[in-house]
């Protein structure tokens, strides 16, 4: 794995980073639940085929402010200027968990602003029939087996890197999870099922055979809410973060579909 | 110095193997565990033993808040107090309090103690506590990462309801109200005294010697482990050019007194291991929801385990739920660790003065009830208490002024609420 290239955009709440790597057609990537503390597989993958932008959202590894966002109305329009400011206007977006919500919100509120939709496993609806697990009611300690179908891939991705700061890395990581919260507490409800339809971006649905924060039948939920074209993937041997069990696969079949 | 007298009120019948077949006392506690009937007893004999401590001298009663919770059975200690106030005539009503984040408007809070207030003759301590993770983010729904931010405004919305004379408007950042004019109004003025129950953290600290308020830790593991809080607490009072008046701090401690030490160990065993055993078993998803601890005391909390310096202080960057999953649960460790002092009446002095000077605390918090003990140890323990250990404490810190204790009306212009007695009208 090679370093991307490392951009900032300045948003009010926060400097947000915005890695970018590989060259062609421009492709969003919003990580999920936990963010990015470190480049992973899945942009390799991404980037080898297009000229791939990764803005951190607020409060999420490598963007410190997020505490002045206080309604969903602040989230919205703090994610659409990040986007827009990391040049993802028009372009089209792959997204995940948390950040699949936001991207789905983004389809849905300004429909100009995204081509083609790839979502892993999003955030925003709540089903009390079917509900998703609490990811913040979690012991550190089994959160690997909650949003990995390995749990080894959080580990890795959250494990301290050589030379960090042994002090602000766990910092981080629990400023991940805050910022989720503070975005989708305490059910991950975000009334995002009432715009769905305003979505017409052809929208690809991912889910992992072993997602255990998500329930699958969310992935029908949202596919017969949206506005536009959509299909549903299942990613065997992944879990919510489909992306960190099933890198290749993931690349896959959203690259395809963005094609 | 100030001896109060504890109650938290926990459900006395949780069965023997309650650790080995359910996951928490708190937030998801089965419902099938609580029996209302049993209940009916424990309230009213809580409140019996609330009301003979006050009988027995105490300088004040004290109660507080939990939600979702078997030892605590308290979800609106407003309800308690109001019913003490008619039934006590001197002794200060101590609510520790009321988790301001969780009123909606808060306004609610400056009415229901104003109320308290005007009921009492102006016997009320207003405590605010921000609450545990348990009661506030899982319980009640709370965003944790918003929690202190909606609570310190709260805060500002009650002390302006309680200080402003003329109808005005708030505009919060999380509370807006276009009429703020709480009706009644409270006795003591501008306002009861406040008490803050916190954790360990600086900020809070800060706050209450920023605002002059009384800072309360509230642990259930005694002074041994309290030692290290309260000797933060005071460092930064010292940093901040604050005397070091004990009035302004205060800290409960669990007390079994008997008249042999042998007899104490027997007697509160059975409660003590209760406590410890049952009712602290908290499932360990619920203590650290994300943004509960904030990042400046996540910070001290890490660099102190990174230092291993002598006085690292175990409770920086630690939640309520975090310290609870490494209780003691037997007696002799319970009593070795100091979580409840344990002995005769003259080991008790001894120990409790140890407390009191060696951590500069001149309110002490005193649960004589703890656990599954009955109305009659409870009472048996208040009354030894009151008659051999109380008068030998009293006098601790008398060069001190406590500027922080209720000021009622005086003791002619309150009323004394008329005895109850039924079928009287039928007989006359």
């Amino acid at each position: 794995m090679t370093q991307p290239e490392t951009l900032s955009v300045e948003l009010a709440v926060s400097s947000c980073r915005v890695w970018r790597r590989g060259t062609g057609r421009k492709l969003g990537f919003l990580a999920g639940f936990g963010g990015l503390p470190r480049w992973m597989p899945v942009l390799d993958r991404l980037a080898a085929q297009r000229q791939l932008i990764v803005p951190s959202l607020p409060g999420f590894p490598g963007a410190e402010g997020f505490r002045s966002l206080d309604t969903h109305l602040d989230w919205l329009l703090a994610v659409h200027d990040l986007l827009q400011q990391s040049g993802l206007d028009g372009a089209d977006l792959v997204a995940s968990s948390v950040g699949a919500a936001f991207a789905a919100e983004m389809a849905a509120l300004w429909p100009s602003s995204v081509r083609r939709l790839v979502l892993i496993a999003p955030f925003g609806l709540f089903d009390e029939a079917e509900p998703p697990a609490d990811p913040w009611a979690v012991r550190p300690a089994d959160q690997g087996a909650l949003f990995c179908a390995d749990p080894a891939r959080w580990a890795e991705l959250k494990a301290l890197p050589e030379g960090a700061n042994s002090i602000e890395w766990p910092i981080i990581q629990n400023r991940a999870n805050e910022a989720a919260a503070r975005a989708f507490w305490p059910l991950g409800n975000t009334r995002l099922e009432r715009r769905l339809g305003r979505i017409t971006a052809p929208t690809l649905l991912l889910w992992g055979a072993e997602d255990r924060v998500m329930p699958r039948p969310y992935a029908q939920r949202f596919a017969a809410a949206l506005g536009g074209p959509s299909e549903i993937r299942i990613i065997d041997g992944a879990g919510h973060l489909a992306e960190l069990d099933r890198p290749d696969a993931v690349a896959e079949a959203a690259l395809a579909w963005t094609a | 110095m100030k001896l109060m007298w504890f109650h938290l009120m926990p459900y006395t019948e949780l069965p023997d193997d309650f650790r080995e077949r359910h996951p928490s006392v708190w937030v998801d506690i089965h419902s099938s565990l609580f029996d209302p009937k049993r209940a009916h007893v424990m309230y009213n004999e809580f409140m019996d033993e609330l009301e003979y401590a006050a009988t027995c001298g105490f300088d004040a009663i004290c109660v507080n808040e939990h939600h979702s919770n078997g030892y605590g059975l308290m979800p609106s200690p407003n309800l308690i107090a109001t019913a003490l106030a008619r039934r006590t005539t001197d002794t200060a009503l101590c609510v520790l309090g009321n988790s301001l984040a969780l009123y909606n408007p808060p306004t609610r809070v400056a009415e229901e103690f104003a109320m308290i207030d005007c009921i009492s003759g102006g016997r009320l301590i207003a405590g605010f506590p921000v609450g545990t993770p348990m009661d506030t983010c899982y319980a009640y729904g709370q965003n944790p990462s918003m929690l202190r931010e909606r609570y310190l405004e709260a805060h500002d919305l009650v002390v302006r309801a309680w200080t402003e004379r003329e109808t005005f408007a708030f505009n919060g950042r999380f509370n807006q109200q276009r009429y703020v004019n709480i009706w009644p109004r409270p006795v003591q003025t501008p306002h009861p005294p406040i008490w803050i129950p916190g954790g360990g953290s600086v900020e809070t600290w800060q706050w209450c010697a920023e605002m002059d308020y009384v800072y309360c830790y509230l642990s259930y593991y005694g002074y041994k482990a309290g030692r290290a809080t309260m000797q933060g607490f005071w460092d930064e009072m010292a940093r901040l050019g604050k005397d070091r008046n004990p009035y302004r701090a205060g800290f409960l401690q669990f007390i079994g007194v008997a008249e042999t030490r042998a007899k104490a160990m027997e007697l509160y065993r059975g409660p003590a291991e209760y406590f410890y055993g049952r009712c602290l078993h908290v499932d360990p998803r619920f203590a650290t929801p994300p943004g509960y601890v904030t990042e400046a005391t996540q910070r001290a909390g890490l660099e102190s385990q990174v230092q291993k310096a002598a006085n690292a202080n175990p409770v920086l960057g630690s939640t309520t739920g975090t310290r609870m999953q490494a209780v003691a649960r037997e007696m002799e460790d319970i009593v070795d660790r100091g979580y409840v002092i344990v002995g005769s009446p003259d080991e008790v002095v001894a120990q409790l003065s140890e407390v009191a000077t060696e951590l500069n605390v001149g309110h002490l918090m005193l649960l004589l009830q703890f656990g599954n003990m009955g109305k009659e140890l409870a009472q048996y323990n208040t009354r030894l208490f009151a008659e051999t250990v109380m008068p030998r404490m009293k006098g601790l810190f008398s060069e001190w002024e406590d500027r922080w204790w209720p000021q009622p009306m005086a003791r002619e212009t309150r009323v004394t609420p008329a005895a109850f007695h039924p079928g009287a009208l039928a007989a006359e």
